[in-house]
């Protein structure tokens, strides 16, 4: 088991939900973040006031998958996240010690496994 | 209308001394102004409510753009194509350059205003309908080439239309009272044609465009609303009974249109939308614009009734014809304007405007009424695509599709429309003190 953090653009985010569908990787948490990661600075001008933005706009995704899972989730992060641009992002992979699915209980392997629709 | 109402009273024997002017009239023309200007920010709000968070500015500025570049454009020349003496397809240039206004070293007054606040009336309503043909074209056009485009296209597409309609043209025998035919069914055709030559947004079909602010949408609505009193209830070039119905049938035409709107919401989705009433609202103020002055206050409730169907039905499949008219300006503004512009011919009250129609036995007020609608939509169509074309050899229409993705405010504008300040860092400027 391991949970896979991906920082992608937000422009992007359409095409990676679509690559972790196919991929059949169900089950993700999003967040829209702000980050920095040495990519070019865009300059905006208010009255007068000019400034760079240092911070992007990013979109984080929290992904708990089993083992085989873990290299079709990234690939699919992958070939739908790049642009080749500097600020395409970071995957991180980690760890997990223990994972428990609230409604049942349920632990481990069989948390992370989604429930076919229909089923409970 | 200005000419028209010229001859009307000259008719009637209202012999108004050239010279002198009546107080009132030019009261209500100078408050109709104020309030037909309001209409173009009001529509920015609109559409901005209506496009993606990452395009708001963009689709304001589009709005804003015919505020600048269109009105100093009517000023200097498009009044004169519409309204200076000329020939039955195109006005003179007797106006151009603001010329023709002082007489003996006084200011001209005719209808009893001073003829130069037509020229900023009139201004009004050419910059609201070159902003109106934006909501086809957001989310991916270049705005640099929107402002050469929506320039010439009020010199070259809204002064002649103008000027067949109102100007002694040739459509002068339609009923237009505020500008139906010459305002919305016009941008319609011209949004259409544009969505049509720009091509739909590169993600069109496979990603959700829904409105990012709906307080907003709702905002315009209202604004529009407002201002469309000045627009109908002015057109009447005078404050009096035309005023009156005008105004009062601006008032209850979207009302119904927005009540049938909310049933067909309910029958259809079994919930009624805040988008869907304030679409209702623009579509019932389009359909009855043709018609204000023109048919009693029952006839308007009728029409509002009657303009909802087209629109919301086409606007309900317009995505599944793969037609990226982004903010549906087809559905709402070119239906509703065709939609008025026949039952105007319908509904036409010789008591209550002066020239009876269909239900009073003039049947052929309708095919006039076609006729200019046909005249309409094929001449914008045509001078739309050339203009467009034209425009095209000096810069580029679309952004690239990477611009797209990125969203035009910051790419286009240097700017956001909510930015988040955290991060944000002082530029210094060259030799200043930061």
């Amino acid at each position: 088991m391991k949970l896979i953090v991906a920082i992608v653009r937000p422009e992007k985010l359409n095409d990676v939900l679509e690559a972790l569908f196919k991929a059949e990787v169900r089950g993700l948490t999003i967040s829209k973040v702000m980050g920095h990661g040495g990519g070019t600075e865009r300059v905006e001008t208010y009255r007068g006031t000019t400034v760079k933005m240092g911070l992007y706009e990013k979109v984080k995704l929290e992904i708990g998958v089993s083992d085989p899972f873990v290299e079709p989730t990234i690939q699919a992060i992958l070939s739908a996240a790049r642009t080749g641009e500097v600020g395409d992002g970071k995957i991180f992979v980690l760890p997990v010690e223990k994972v428990i699915r609230i409604r049942t209980g349920e632990e481990d392997e069989a948390a992370v496994t989604p429930v076919k629709p229909g089923e409970g | 209308m200005k000419k028209r109402l010229l001859a009307t009273s000259v008719f009637l024997g209202l012999a108004m001394a050239e010279g002198a002017v009546d107080t009132g009239v030019t009261a209500w023309m100078l408050i109709s102004t104020a309030l037909v200007l309001l209409m173009t920010p009001a529509l920015a709000f609109f559409y901005g409510g209506l496009a993606g968070q990452k395009n708001v500015l963009n689709t304001m500025a589009m709005s804003f753009a015919a505020l600048a570049a269109g009105g100093v454009a009517w000023a200097l020349l498009g009044y004169s194509l519409a309204y200076a003496e000329g020939n039955a397809f195109i006005g003179g240039l007797g106006y151009a350059f603001l010329q023709g206004f002082l007489e003996e070293g006084k200011m001209v007054v005719s209808d009893g205003m001073p003829a130069l606040l037509d020229v900023a009336f009139q201004g009004t309503f050419a910059i609201i309908t070159a902003a109106l043909v934006s909501g086809s074209l957001v989310g991916r056009m270049r705005y640099s080439a929107w402002v050469i485009f929506s320039t010439l296209w009020i010199l070259f597409v809204y002064a002649p239309l103008a000027h067949w309609v109102w100007g002694d043209g040739l459509l002068s025998d339609a009923l237009d009272f505020a500008g139906g035919t010459v305002v919305h069914i016009n941008a319609a055709v011209a949004g259409l044609v544009g969505a049509l030559i720009l091509g739909p947004r590169k993600e069109f079909g496979r990603v959700a465009f829904l409105p990012h602010n709906i307080p907003f949408v709702l905002l315009g609505a209202g604004l529009l609303w407002f201002g469309w009193f000045g627009f109908n209830g002015g057109s009447a070039y005078g404050a009096n009974e035309s005023a009156a119905l005008a105004f009062t049938n601006t008032f209850l035409a979207p009302a119904m249109t927005a009540l049938v709107w909310i049933v067909l919401d309910y029958l259809a989705n079994g919930k009624a939308t805040a988008v869907g009433i304030a679409t209702a609202i623009v579509v019932g103020l389009v359909a009855i614009t043709p018609a204000a002055g023109y048919v009693g206050p029952l006839g308007a409730l009728w029409i509002g009734a009657l303009a909802a169907f087209p629109s919301f039905y086409f606007i309900r499949v317009r995505p599944r014809l793969g037609l990226d008219d982004s903010l549906d300006v087809f559905g709402s503004h070119g239906l509703a304007g065709i939609t008025g512009a026949i039952l105007t011919g319908v509904f036409a009250s010789a008591a209550w405007g002066g020239t009876a129609g269909g239900l009073e036995g003039n049947w052929t007020q309708v095919l006039i009424q076609v006729k200019a609608v046909i005249y309409a939509i094929v001449y914008s169509a045509v001078g739309t695509a050339v203009l467009l074309y034209l425009t095209r050899v000096f810069v580029p229409l679309r952004v690239s599709e990477k611009e797209e993705r990125v969203g035009l405010d910051s790419v286009l504008h240097g700017e956001e429309a909510y930015p988040v300040t955290e991060g944000a860092i002082l530029v210094a400027e060259e030799g200043g003190k930061r």
